[in-house]
């Protein structure tokens, strides 16, 4: 059977804009008297490179990928609206896109007329647009403002009004660009139901959107786009799983990134304040929490009074602690050398799955022996509240020796947190809080997760039903995080 | 390039409807909504007539009554200009539709000419009644002419509102450029004067301005007794527009690609 959309080998390049280049186009176009300007390879990027695929008839086809990869530019060369630099692009049957939602409604008339001359550009007949007005309109649900100007409507009835035009041009081929952001929960269910109906119908979707769950429910195949490239074509699960996963190793890279800057910034900042003027005065109490940051205020607060400023660098006392950005302070008599996070497979990264086991491993070095140590560790999440401290001192283990190279690594058996960004405090001082080394949120983490679910910890739960209730039960994969190999999906190029 | 001007058939239903929503959304909300179509020309009348006959009298004695002299070359000179001024912006003003929806970018800059081509049918019947108020010589041989005139001032407008629309979109500056030259424009042809009291040189040189035999040709029509004796100018204007139309045409195709990244 013939596919309803064939690209072949599309390349489409874009020229970069930059005042100096549009003076050379205006300039040469006048000096060469060619119109159409030279383009000059250097100021151009390729916003798809040799993309190819097939979407046969009846199918739903998802394309995912980053910003910038080039999916809405596929959508505009499948609907027509630019041509590839070079390739092929063929599509069988009236196409109607949902690309940007009542383009083209004059705010100074009337909804009904604005729905007659949208569907005139959408292709359709004056005879075809009288016959499903009345559809139109109550699929828009905008009965008592369809005589209004369009230039009072809100932003959602614009939108719902838009897509009820250009769903009911009844296409054989429908592309859709992320629409379904638009409009409140009831609308887009309604959209989903239509995009459902055109399914059994037997009609072709091309659908580019970031909802990932999405592209897994509705979509029979799935095509990710990555710089312009096809990553991957095939299974929608297998090529969603693929792009999380690449998605999660670009993260990792940047958090990698990002911590290493924070922890160099540190390291030049600490020639500044190395001249610790420590001041070991106004000692102290005996269970300082210094280390332990998920300690009561009213402890905070008497540790206040009592804690000294151990180093130039330090902030006043343990309440700044707690606001402070991150940083790093101490005497350096021992040092903390190095931080890493190994996740489940060995490996240090910066990105975990929710529930992973996770070894956070401190390497410390002593210059001279010490027998006065506490290690501490907290983890705060990106709005700054402490999820979770402790330190030796409070799990009762008695410092007897530290001396030379050492490591300490602390097992987290399962990462119960809720999906987002955390932040680590690492923490090498006396007992009394006189700081060696402090590393103030200077390690970031991030904890991935499909679950959509709220707070901070997520504790290990169940559901179970009885009686008089019933669930269909979730798909297989959203209960658990399952890790795809980017193998298994079937390379597209 | 002909398979695309086919399809312009096609569209007229679209262009059809778009020029009525161009008509309808310009005087929606004003008190006066259509009569603005008449009173503008009215207006714009009263005032040339009252600076070309108080302020700087004309001393040219063939252009009696002058009030209907300027109006015969002032309203399709309305037509004319407004049709290009508009057209140099409409591709950008027009540019989501252009960017975001599979739309003929040309219908654009057609249904500006079309939609000013019926401000300029809505003025004729005050030039009628100006026409009857002087008891011009009007003589219906030369009345068949009309329609002639006025579809060939269209093909030269659509021809060069093609051209404009589609220039402006890579170079911006041209439509700062253009209203300059409209106004250069205006007063390089024989509307607020007459053809015959232009000096020889300047004669030779207002014959190679397309919109003189236009504006000559409505004159002779409309203004001035004795036989129409600028058929010849008009049917070589009009073999030019056709051509013209196709050039248009022609260069708006070769861009029209490239409109989706530049507007």
């Amino acid at each position: 059977m013939k596919p309803a959309i064939e690209v072949v080998d599309v390349r489409k390049t874009y020229r970069k804009y930059s005042r100096r280049h549009k003076f050379a186009t205006l300039k040469s176009a006048i000096l060469s008297g060619s119109m159409v300007g030279d383009l000059n390879p250097a100021e151009t990027f390729n916003a798809l490179n040799g993309v190819s695929f097939d979407v046969p008839a009846g199918c739903t086809f998802g394309i995912v990928g980053r910003n910038g990869s080039g999916k809405s530019t596929m959508l505009k060369l499948v609907a027509g609206i630019t041509k590839p630099t070079s390739g092929r692009v063929t599509v069988d049957g009236r196409i109607s896109a949902l690309i940007e939602l009542g383009a083209g409604f004059h705010p100074e008339i009337s909804g009904r007329e604005n729905v007659f001359i949208n569907g005139i550009m959408l292709g359709l007949s004056k005879r075809e647009i009288t016959r499903r007005f009345d559809e139109i309109v109550e699929f828009a649900e905008m009965q008592d403002f369809i005589d209004a100007p369009v230039k009072t409507y809100s932003s959602g009835m614009y939108v719902r009004l838009g897509f009820a035009v250009a769903i009911h041009v009844d296409p054989d081929v429908l592309l859709v660009d992320e629409v379904l952001a638009v409009g409140d929960e009831e609308f887009s269910h309604k959209c989903l139901d239509k995009f459902a109906e055109f399914r059994r119908r037997g009609r072709t979707i091309l659908l580019v959107t970031h909802q990932l769950a999405l592209v897994e429910r509705f979509c029979d195949m799935a095509l990710w786009l990555d710089e312009g490239r096809s990553r991957g074509i095939g299974d929608p699960r297998r090529v969603v799983a693929a792009y999380i996963t690449d998605v999660a190793r670009q993260e990792e890279g940047q958090i990698a990134a990002a911590d290493a800057k924070a922890q160099a910034g540190v390291a030049t900042s600490a020639g500044t304040g190395s001249a610790p003027a420590i001041t070991p005065a106004r000692e102290v109490a005996a269970q300082s929490g210094h280390a332990a940051p998920g300690r009561g205020s009213s402890d905070d607060a008497a540790a206040v009074t009592k804690r000294a400023e151990a180093s130039s660098a330090e902030p006043a006392g343990l309440q700044d602690m707690f606001q402070a950005g991150e940083g790093r302070w101490g005497s350096r008599e021992a040092e903390i050398t190095d931080v890493q996070l190994v996740g489940e497979d060995g490996q240090p990264a910066h990105v975990f799955q929710a529930g992973e086991r996770v070894n956070i491993r401190i390497a410390l070095h002593a210059a001279h022996a010490l027998t006065d140590f506490v290690v501490g560790i907290g983890l705060f999440n990106i709005d700054g509240v402490c999820c979770f401290g402790t330190n030796t001192d409070h799990e009762k283990f008695e410092a007897e020796r530290l001396e030379g190279d050492a490591e300490v690594a602390f097992q987290i058996d399962g990462l119960d947190l809720v999906a987002g960004t955390y932040k680590l405090d690492v923490a090498l001082h006396r007992r009394d809080g006189y700081p060696y080394d402090y590393h103030r949120l200077l390690h970031s983490f991030r904890v991935k997760s499909r679950v959509q679910d709220v707070g901070i910890h997520r504790p290990r739960h169940s559901w179970s039903f009885s009686g008089g209730v019933r669930f269909t039960p979730p798909a297989k994969e959203s209960g658990s995080d399952p890790i795809f190999s980017e193998r298994e999906v079937e390379n597209g190029v | 390039m002909l398979k695309n001007l086919r399809n312009l058939l096609k569209y007229r239903q679209l262009i059809q409807s778009l020029v009525a929503r161009e008509l309808k959304a310009r005087y929606r909300a004003t008190v006066l909504g259509f009569f603005w179509s008449f009173i503008n020309p009215l207006l714009l009348l009263l005032i040339y007539t009252f600076v070309f006959s108080y302020v700087l009298p004309s001393r040219q004695p063939d252009v009696d009554p002058y009030p209907l002299f300027l109006f015969c070359g002032i309203l399709p000179w309305t037509w004319f200009s407004s049709s290009l001024l508009e057209s140099s912006n409409v591709l950008i003003a027009g540019g989501n539709l252009i960017k975001k929806v599979l739309f003929p970018a040309e219908v654009l800059p057609i249904v500006t000419v079309l939609a000013n081509m019926v401000h300029f049918l809505l003025g004729l019947p005050i030039l009628v009644a100006f026409l009857i108020y002087y008891h011009a010589p009007l003589q219906w041989s030369e009345a068949v002419w009309f329609p002639m005139v006025v579809l060939v001032q269209l093909l030269l407008t659509l021809g060069l509102s093609l051209i404009v629309s589609a220039l402006t979109v890579h170079f911006r500056d041209f439509k700062d450029i253009l209203s300059n030259l409209m106004t250069f424009w205006f007063f390089a042809t024989p509307i607020i004067y007459s053809m015959n009291g232009a000096p020889p040189i300047g004669k030779t040189a207002l014959d190679l301005n397309p919109f003189t035999h236009l504006a000559v040709s409505y004159q002779e029509i409309l203004f001035f007794p004795g036989d129409f004796g600028h058929w010849k100018w008009l049917l070589a204007l009009g073999a030019a527009s056709v051509l013209l139309f196709f050039v248009g045409y022609f260069v708006f195709d070769r861009l029209r690609d490239s409109f989706a990244e530049e507007v």
